[in-house]
């Protein structure tokens, strides 16, 4: 029951304050860096910003790897990284961590492995030298390893009933194939395959200073912060191997829609791939300008159409993605079986649209807009700088490009993000992927394109 | 160098009920805008199951003065993010924004406040969005809504504690325009909700806007907010749930946790022990069934629907969750969990084991608050849900101030005989 009395609340509208209009935008503050290689190699990088008593620590080392196995030992490694020292267990490292009011984690990609964590700001030399055990000390206790090997295998088995990761897995191999870059999930055999002696093996071969990065953002003074580091670390050196690299990734052969068989699926996962430029191509604010109009985000056309208009999805989206040797795009929707068919369809058609026609400049200004004041809010805190600054010092870039990244979007015009369009988000330049029901989506689907069915190991 | 932030809250009331609170911090150039209404869905109406979830889609297709996708156009379009979300005991809608944007943001909230546009063909074209949100997140992956979905009917009789959240397809599918009209004017009143603001804007300049635009809005009656609580459970309940996607099985084990209001210490020492439970590699059932018995993939350990512990009012569970490999029985699980907090029921828990796990809640709570959108958030939240948006800086020093004794007590109410249990068989296993 209704406590109030009926009838819609009315009001004369024109009486109300009309929309305000925007002011000019606020200025973007570029963090002022300090910066010092060390002897081993070793990039730190250390900026002060005191909002909260706390210290954010990102570390990226070059960690590729060509052999099959590699894949599965470094998911080992990462898991065991804070299995035990050559003078602490794991509980007695857990315990360390949890003291510093912080935590550590390690994770790895085919071309890096990633060492992240926090801390309260006082803590910084310990945190550091923790890491520096790690680093230096790792002993990979075989009762460990032996742990995280049986409980990787499990979670794999749970990653591969995921919609999500099977998609993820999907597009990996479908836009690289055999190369390193094409597979996200070792096998339970490949697992189980893992020694600790192979681990302390790739451990000393390949986790160096030379080409890492360490980022620290926080409460704290930055000189101080780097002679931290620097004493800390000073245990870690080179070995004189030169960093594996991998192979150019194989050159993509666009068309065709691939599809992995997923029965009983309520949905089906629909992925685009294109290849698209790196954060150094000149073609890369423009195309930016024209994936965040297309898909990009929630105002984009897309959206508008398959969510807003016709309801076939919930959350479809586009993103650029960066790695050594490649960057791409992917189109993510993961919509209701019985429209696969429909709602491809108009994936396709917005994407020729933005290819074929030059977007409105409202368009255009909004995307520039939401790029420009995204930026800043993703640098506004502690943990996104520190994560934001890693991953451009990790591209070849460094903090200018938080300064000259909103300035060349400034720049781009409407033709400039046609043709930029034309070039990366164009139909014929990119392969469709589908996790779904074959059974019951193939028949609809078949019409639209040559189909293939994709399988993984 | 910013200074040090001011941790101080202004405070307003307008005459129509609606209240304010402002936390100014001009170290970055933006500033967080939140509103949060008094209705969750605990509140929705039997028969409508999912409805308070549905009515946040429908907050954004549109509103007297501002057409459908133009409350996200002009946020994003002007360089900032929004989204909404709905909980137990309320629902919020959130932006950050360059602050240039702050009097946008407040136009776009009063009028939404003043007169949503909700039509047939916005209703329908929701309903098939929200399916489809359902199906992503529950209905075709393995765990879907375990254990937020599955556990409160076992461990709750009322409606209001014990149904689906997200909604049964046919009742999200009969909802009508009217239902949305009436939800509104019952629960979408100014006096119901609470607006925060946070970042960069002076207190001053913040109330003149909020008066500028929400001034107006005309006082309806705030709905009175029922109690939901249910008397304790007289012996341990257990429910077999069947997951056909789960190739592992799981278990989640709830208690009624203790009353946020009325035993704000003993709520406080609950957070305390499910991080010094669960949090990190540290933690005594990490350690103990995932690293040295192995008979688990994962624990975790929380309170509330979501995991946050401030969030809810009462009733809200203390829940365990532990992946399990499909050889290991369930009771072993459930018993090595038990065990664990017996010990720490019996034997309490070692100072410089709190030391360790205060520091760490202390850090976690500071990282929250960095961020402006979670501090917005948060802000509103504790006013309207715990009476106080001071909490946001004070919590750290009251979770850091509770000892050995609180935290040993509350482990003490978790009990075997009081328990509620699901248990979800992998129906993927190999």
């Amino acid at each position: 029951m209704s406590p109030v009395a009926k009838g819609p609340v009315r009001q004369a509208l024109s009486t109300l304050p009309p929309r305000p209009e925007l002011g000019p935008a606020p200025r973007i503050k570029v963090p002022s860096l300090s910066e010092r290689v060390l002897p081993s190699g070793l990039r730190v990088v250390a900026v002060r910003r005191a909002s909260v008593p706390l210290v954010e620590v990102r570390l990226r080392v070059p960690f590729a790897g060509r052999a099959r196995s590699h894949l599965a030992q470094s998911s080992v490694l990462t898991d065991a990284f804070f299995s035990g020292t050559e003078i602490r267990d794991a509980h007695e490292l857990a315990q360390a961590i949890q003291a510093l009011g912080g935590g550590l984690s390690a994770g790895s990609d085919a071309d890096r492995l990633a060492v992240g964590g926090s801390a309260l700001a006082a803590h910084l030399r310990a945190l550091l030298d923790l890491l520096a055990e790690v680093l230096v000390q790792n002993a990979y206790p075989a009762e460990e390893v032996a742990g995280e090997r049986a409980r990787i295998a499990e979670e794999i088995s749970i990653s591969r009933t995921t919609p999500s990761t099977l998609a993820g897995e999907a597009v990996s191999r479908r836009m690289f194939g055999d190369h390193p870059y094409g597979r996200d999930l070792p096998t339970v055999e490949e697992i189980h395959a893992v020694t600790p002696a192979s681990l302390r093996r790739l451990h000393r071969d390949r986790i160096s200073p030379a080409g890492a990065v360490l980022v620290i953002v926080g409460d704290v003074n930055p000189r101080r912060a780097i002679d931290d580091a620097e004493a800390a670390l000073a245990g870690w050196q080179p070995d004189g191997r030169k960093p594996t690299s991998l192979p150019a990734v194989p050159a993509f052969v666009p068309g065709g829609i691939s599809l992995l068989d997923r029965p009983a699926s309520v949905q089906t996962s629909v992925r685009l791939v294109l290849p698209a430029p790196s954060r150094q191509h000149p073609d890369y604010p423009a195309l930016s300008l024209a994936n965040t109009v297309f898909a990009g985000y929630f105002s984009s056309r897309l959206v508008a159409n398959i969510r807003e208009d016709k309801g076939y999805t919930y959350s479809p989206h586009s993103a650029i993605s960066h790695a050594e040797l490649a960057s791409y795009l992917t189109v993510d929707a993961d919509v209701a079986t019985d429209v696969t068919a429909p709602a491809l369809v108009e994936m396709w058609y917005e994407q020729a649209r933005v290819a074929a026609a030059p977007v409105t400049r409202e368009e255009l200004d909004s995307a520039r807009r939401y790029l420009t004041g995204t930026l800043a809010l993703s640098t506004a805190s502690q943990a996104g700088l520190a994560t934001t600054l890693v991953r451009l010092l990790d591209n070849g870039l460094d903090a200018a490009w938080l300064r000259d990244h909103p300035a060349a979007l400034a720049k781009v015009t409407v033709d400039d993000a046609y043709r930029a369009a034309r070039r990366w988000l164009a139909p014929a330049a990119s392969a469709t992927v589908l996790v779904g029901d074959a059974g019951v989506i193939g028949g609809g689907v078949e019409a639209l394109g040559a189909l293939s069915s994709l399988t993984l190991d | 160098m910013p200074a040090v932030t001011e941790k101080r809250v202004h405070r307003l009331t307008l005459p129509n009920g609606l209240r304010v609170v402002v936390a100014p911090d001009p170290a970055a150039p933006v500033v967080g805008v939140a509103v949060y209404y008094d209705v969750g869905f605990r509140s929705e109406p039997e028969g409508r199951t999912g409805f308070a979830h549905l009515f946040e889609h429908l907050m954004f297709q549109g509103s007297a003065r501002v057409g459908k996708m133009e409350h996200p156009r002009l946020i994003q379009g002007s360089g900032g993010t929004m989204n909404g979300s709905t909980h137990p005991d309320f629902t919020n809608y959130f932006q950050a924004v360059p602050s240039n944007a702050l009097e946008l943001t407040l136009w776009l909230e009063a009028d939404r406040m003043r007169s949503p546009a909700v039509t047939e063909e916005n209703l329908a074209n929701q309903v098939a969005v929200v399916q489809n949100e359902i199906r992503v997140n529950v209905m075709n992956r393995p765990y879907g809504g375990f254990p937020w979905i599955l556990l409160p009917p076992v461990a709750f009789d009322t409606f209001a504690n014990a149904h689906n959240g997200y909604g049964d397809f046919s009742e999200l599918e009969a909802a009508s325009v009217q239902d949305a009209e009436d939800f509104f004017r019952r629960f979408y009143t100014p006096g119901n909700a609470v607006l925060a603001l946070a970042g960069d804007v002076e207190a001053k300049e913040a109330f003149a806007l909020v008066r500028k635009h929400f001034g107006d809005i005309p006082a309806r009656r705030t709905p009175k907010r029922p109690a939901f609580s249910e008397p304790p459970l007289p012996a341990q309940r257990r429910v077999v749930h069947v997951d056909p996607l789960a190739p592992t099985p799981a278990v989640a084990i709830g208690w009624r946790a203790p009353h946020p209001a009325r035993e704000a210490k003993a709520s406080f020492a609950s957070v305390v022990l499910a991080e010094l439970l669960a949090e990190g590699d540290a933690s005594r059932l990490v350690q103990r069934l995932v690293l040295r018995d192995r008979i688990a993939i994962s624990a975790e350990a929380y309170l509330g629907v979501f995991g946050d512990p401030f969030e809810q009012r009462d009733p809200q569970l203390f829940t365990i969750t532990a992946m399990h490999p499909q050889p290991v029985a369930v009771d072993l699980v459930v018993d090595t969990i038990q065990q664990e907090i017996d010990r720490i029921a019996d034997d309490g828990v070692p100072d410089d084991e709190l030391t360790r796990v205060q520091s760490r809640l202390r850090a976690q709570l500071l990282r929250q608050t960095d961020q402006v959108i979670s501090r917005t958030q948060q802000l509103a939240m504790f006013e309207q849900q715990r009476g106080r948006a001071e909490l946001v800086w004070e919590l750290p020093d009251l979770l850091g101030a509770l000892t050995a004794r609180d935290v040993q007590r509350a482990a003490g109410r978790l009990r075997s005989e009081s328990a509620s249990i699901l248990v979800l068989q992998a129906g993927a296993a190999a």
